[in-house]
This record gives C-alpha cells, structure tokens and sequence, in this order.
C-alpha cells in the first residue's frame, strides 16, 4: 500500500513555486491539502471575521490548486478558510473558487463544512458540564461563551464524510491543520501513527525543510513507514530537521493531541534516504475515550486609539516614573471633567508603552533599570467606543507633550510626536477568551456541511 | 565563559496557542546538546522568575533526536489582550541568549 499525500504550502495565500506545484503533481498524489488559517496572528480575525492574507495571494493559491486538482482528479482539501475558520471565511474562500471555475472552465462538487458555533448549543453543553477547560485556561461563565464568536476546531470525521458523499473539493472551517491531511490516508485504513506523524510533519509546507521557504512538501506513506521530500529540488530535509518540526508552535513536542486520541512520537525514527529526503517510522496513535473539539473564542472588547513618539531629553527620561503615575492621575480627573460623568474612568484603559526601556519583556526585564539614551513611545487608549477612545487620546497626546518637568521653569515640550495628527484610530480591539475543548455526542454534531456543484 | 548561543543553532520563542508560550532551544550538535543538559540551567525556575509563572506550570521537555531542549509555560498575558507587547511571543527569548553555561565538572 502507498498513499501519496501533496502539501503545496503552509497556508492557503503564503505562495509556493509553480515548479514545485508541478512537481508534486507529477508525483500523482491520492490527495492534495493545507489550511488557511491559525489563531497565531491573534483574537482580530476570529472577532471580526477578516482574513489575514488578501484575497488576491488567497486567490492565486487557490487558482492553482483547483487546476491541479482537476488535472489529477483527486481531492483537494483546505481548512480553517479565512483565517480564523468563521463560516464567513468558508463562504469567501467558496466565493472565489466559484470565480475561479468559472474563469478557468472547471467544474467539481464542492462540499463547505461550517465550524461556527450557536450560542445555544454552547449554552446546552455548557450546563451538561461538557465544556471543559485545558491548562492553562481562563475562568468563563456563560455570558463568556455566548458574547464570543466560536468556533469549533474539527477533526477528520466531518472532511471524511463529505469526501466519502462525493466531494472532489472540501473547505472546510476551523479544522485541526493535521486532520487537512490525515482525513483521506485515515479513510484508506492507514496506519494511524503514521499517518497523523506524516501530517504533523508536511502541516506547515517546507517550513521545516533547508532553508524554510513558504512551499511544499510530498509524503509516501506506506505500511510502516513514511517518506518526506520537499517539492523545491533546491531544498532539503534531514533526520534533524524533520524531527525538530514536532517542536514547532507546540507545547509538548512528543504528545500532539487531536479530537479522537493522542499521537506520540517518543520512539519515532527518523533516517535519512538521501541527502534530501526522509524516511520517518514508530510513531504511535492512542485513540481517545472522551472525542474532544477544541473551542476557540474571541469577543470585543473595546476600541482603541493610539500615539507614536519619542523622547530624547534625558531629564524627561529620568522623569518618567514619577511623571506617568501623575498623568494617569489626571486623567481620571479630566475623563470625569470633560465627559460630565458620562464616561467612567474604570472603563477605560491608557497605557504608555516605553521602547527602550522594557516595552517587550515588561516589568521583569532584567535589563530595564540599564539608561537608555532614547525612548519610543506607544501610547494606547482604549474605550468602549471608539468616539470616546478618539477624545481622550487627544488630550492623553497633549499632556503627554507638556509634562511638567520639575527641572524645568515654563512649558516644556516633552515627546517628539512624527506625525500631524499625532493620534490615530485603529478600530476595533478583541480578546482570545477560550482555551476549552466541548464533549460533543458525535465528532460531527458541532459541524454542517453543504454540498454543491459547482460548474463554469 | 559559554553563553546558551555558543551551543544553539536556534533561539527561539513562540506561542503554542493564545494562552501558551514555548521556547525552543535547538543545539548546533550533539557536543552542545549533552553540555546543555548536563548544566541543567533551563529550569523551570528559571522561567517562572522571567515571565511570572508557577515553577509547577512550567514544562521541560529534552529531544534528544532533535538535538533540542524545549520549554513551555503559561504565556504572562494572554495572546493579543491589550496590555499584550508580542502577539506572536516571537521576541520572548531575548534574556536567554547571554545565559552562561557553567564548565562540565572536570
């Protein structure tokens, strides 16, 4: 037995060679898959439902792949569409390969499958106490899961279904990137070590490949054992460089959990086939007594403003810790002045951020007592609205600019501000509000999928 | 005197999900590998002092094949919350670059 697995790419718009793309297909794969999306570019895109890559890279990938697809006559599968996997990312992705078949002459049966979650069912599942918290996860209750937008991170059974119903093209929503790719070897009756280490391994294209390139990557997998090569003849993989992936993006690299079970790559082996391909056996697949779906949320929690300056006077930075306490102080005082109590100094948050100092790393940066010469300034306001967040970023940047300097006799000027207005609205701000998995009565029950053919 | 980047390849800091940050130190050899772990200075107390977590929370993970320690732990602020400075946890690692390696026992 031989099942051919093509991953083009880490994520649908990232790119990837035409000549790679070629190659792998002339390698006849069983299936061709990726995933569209992650929640590692934070809470906007699942609380908004805005993609991350632009339709054009989006499309350019996908135009690809639908030709690809209808040369070899296999399926094709993408996941997590638009970014966060919310049905309107699976509704846009759809969108534009209808677009595409009609441009390029290609019909196929298309099969969405929908990942977000009813507030309702949530509720329900709530109760039954079959929502359940991973660790490290933040405290919840009711009005947290239904105030977010949800979604449910699916396994293969549901993009086995729609495969097995006919689908030649399968985008799906939220998804766990390794099911992308396991959901037809699995239905083959492929090992199922192998087959979810062969997954893990090509989920994130050619990034573990020398040099790591947004492109792909071919698997073999057989009895009892897989073999891995990127598609870029240029590139290379090493039993080093294969085995370091399972690190990547993960807490544990040897217990990778899925919704069924758990894969545990402790005794994997990996050897070197040549200079540039891998062959990887051992791994082992411990299915699950509880089917778990992993819950991602993100709701809105305000809307910020923001100011960019710098400061270069070393008395105002010698200042500063005494300074900012002082201004926060006011503040609260002008929020209550100017808003005539209609705006309560609670519910808004002004934060100086000070680049040079310990902006990245914080209060604990071992290093943020060392004089700094020069310091960036971000300074954020965020509000419930996004007119009130506008208004008082205008008088935190004046204030700001005219800190009082006890050195100092008559008004000083405090930060360099680059820019005219110095403020700027950046929208809307959300939260990630779940590390939680549901305990659903079947692996498909959290999804729906609908099918349709999709003709020139 | 050794510091952590003589023996690594690659420093790294990521996110593991929105409420986890993990690092990954992978070692240009099996020389530096065995120096790394046999110093034993990537401990959980390490980190829980650095970024604020429960030496408990923190979990230490050698790879012995891919030459690598890993370490992962609550991340201090959850992924893009507002007072969150590095949404891909991606400039976390910073301290640890200059962390001395003490000389193997004689």
């Amino acid at each position: 037995m031989e099942i051919r697995i093509l991953a083009p790419t880490g994520v649908l718009g990232a790119g990837f060679r035409v000549e790679s793309l070629e190659r792998g297909v002339a390698l006849r794969p069983h299936v061709i898959a990726c995933d569209a999306g992650s929640t590692d570019s934070g809470p906007y895109y699942l609380g908004s439902g805005q993609p991350k890559l632009s339709r054009q890279a989006v499309g350019r990938d996908l135009r690809l792949l639908l030709k690809a697809r209808d040369t070899l006559g296999v399926p094709l599968v993408i996941g997590s569409c638009g970014t966060s996997g919310r049905d309107i990312g699976v509704d846009q992705v759809a969108e534009l390969a209808r677009e595409i078949a009609r441009q390029e002459g290609l019909s196929f049966k298309l099969a969405l499958i929908y990942a977000d979650q009813d507030p309702d069912y949530l509720t329900e599942r709530y109760d039954q106490g079959r929502i359940r918290p991973l660790h490290p996860a933040p405290p919840i209750d009711l009005e947290t899961l239904t105030d977010s937008q949800v979604v449910g991170m699916m396994g293969v059974e549901p993009i086995q279904r729609a495969l097995s119903e006919g689908a030649d093209v399968v985008l799906a929503g939220r998804a766990s990137d390794t099911a992308l790719y396991a959901a037809l070897p699995h239905a083959m009756g492929a090992d199922p070590g192998l087959t979810w280490h062969a997954a893990k391994t090509v989920e994130c294209g050619a990034a573990c490949a020398i040099p790591p390139s947004a492109d792909g990557l071919f698997v073999h997998l057989r009895e009892d054992h897989f073999d891995v090569e990127p598609l870029d003849p240029g590139a290379r993989l090493t039993p080093h460089s294969v085995a370091a992936h399972t690190l990547y993006e993960n807490a544990n690299p040897y217990l990778i959990t899925e919704p069924s079970g758990v894969l545990d790559t402790t005794d994997a082996t990996y050897t070197a086939l040549d200079e540039r391909r891998v062959r990887v056996a051992g791994a082992v697949y411990r299915p699950s007594d509880t089917y778990t779906v992993k819950l991602e949320g993100s709701r809105l929690v305000g809307y910020q403003s923001i100011a960019v300056g710098g400061i270069r006077d070393r008395v105002v930075i010698e200042q500063l810790p005494s300074l900012l306490p002082k201004a926060q102080e006011y503040f609260r005082a002008k929020i209550r002045d100017v808003f005539a109590g209609r705006v309560n100094p609670d519910d808004i948050d002004i934060d100086y951020r000070l680049y040079g100092r310990d902006a990245v790393l914080g209060g604990r940066d071992p290093d943020r007592e060392q004089p700094a010469h020069e310091l960036g300034v971000l300074i954020t306001v965020t509000a419930p609205t996004q007119a009130t967040a506008s208004a008082i970023a205008t008088f935190v940047t004046h204030t700001s600019s005219h800190l009082p300097i006890p050195q100092y006799e008559g008004l000083a000027s405090t930060i360099a501000f680059p820019f005219s207005p110095p403020e700027t609205d950046r929208g809307p701000v959300y939260q990630f509000t779940l590390n939680h998995v549901a305990l659903p009565g079947t692996p498909h029950e959290m999804f729906r999928t609908v099918h349709e053919e999709v003709t020139p | 005197m050794t510091r952590l980047l003589d023996l690594c390849s690659l420093i790294r800091s990521k996110n593991a999900g929105p409420f986890v940050l993990t690092f990954d130190f992978m070692c240009h050899d099996q020389d530096g590998y065995d120096r790394l772990r046999t110093s034993g200075v990537l401990t959980p107390q390490l980190f829980a002092d650095l970024y604020g977590a429960d030496p408990r929370d923190v979990l230490v993970v050698h790879h012995d094949r891919a030459q690598a320690v890993k370490v992962s732990l609550p991340r201090p602020v959850r992924q893009g919350d507002i007072h969150d400075s590095d949404s891909y946890g991606g400039q976390q690692y910073a301290p640890l670059v200059d962390l001395e390696i003490p000389a193997p026992p004689r």
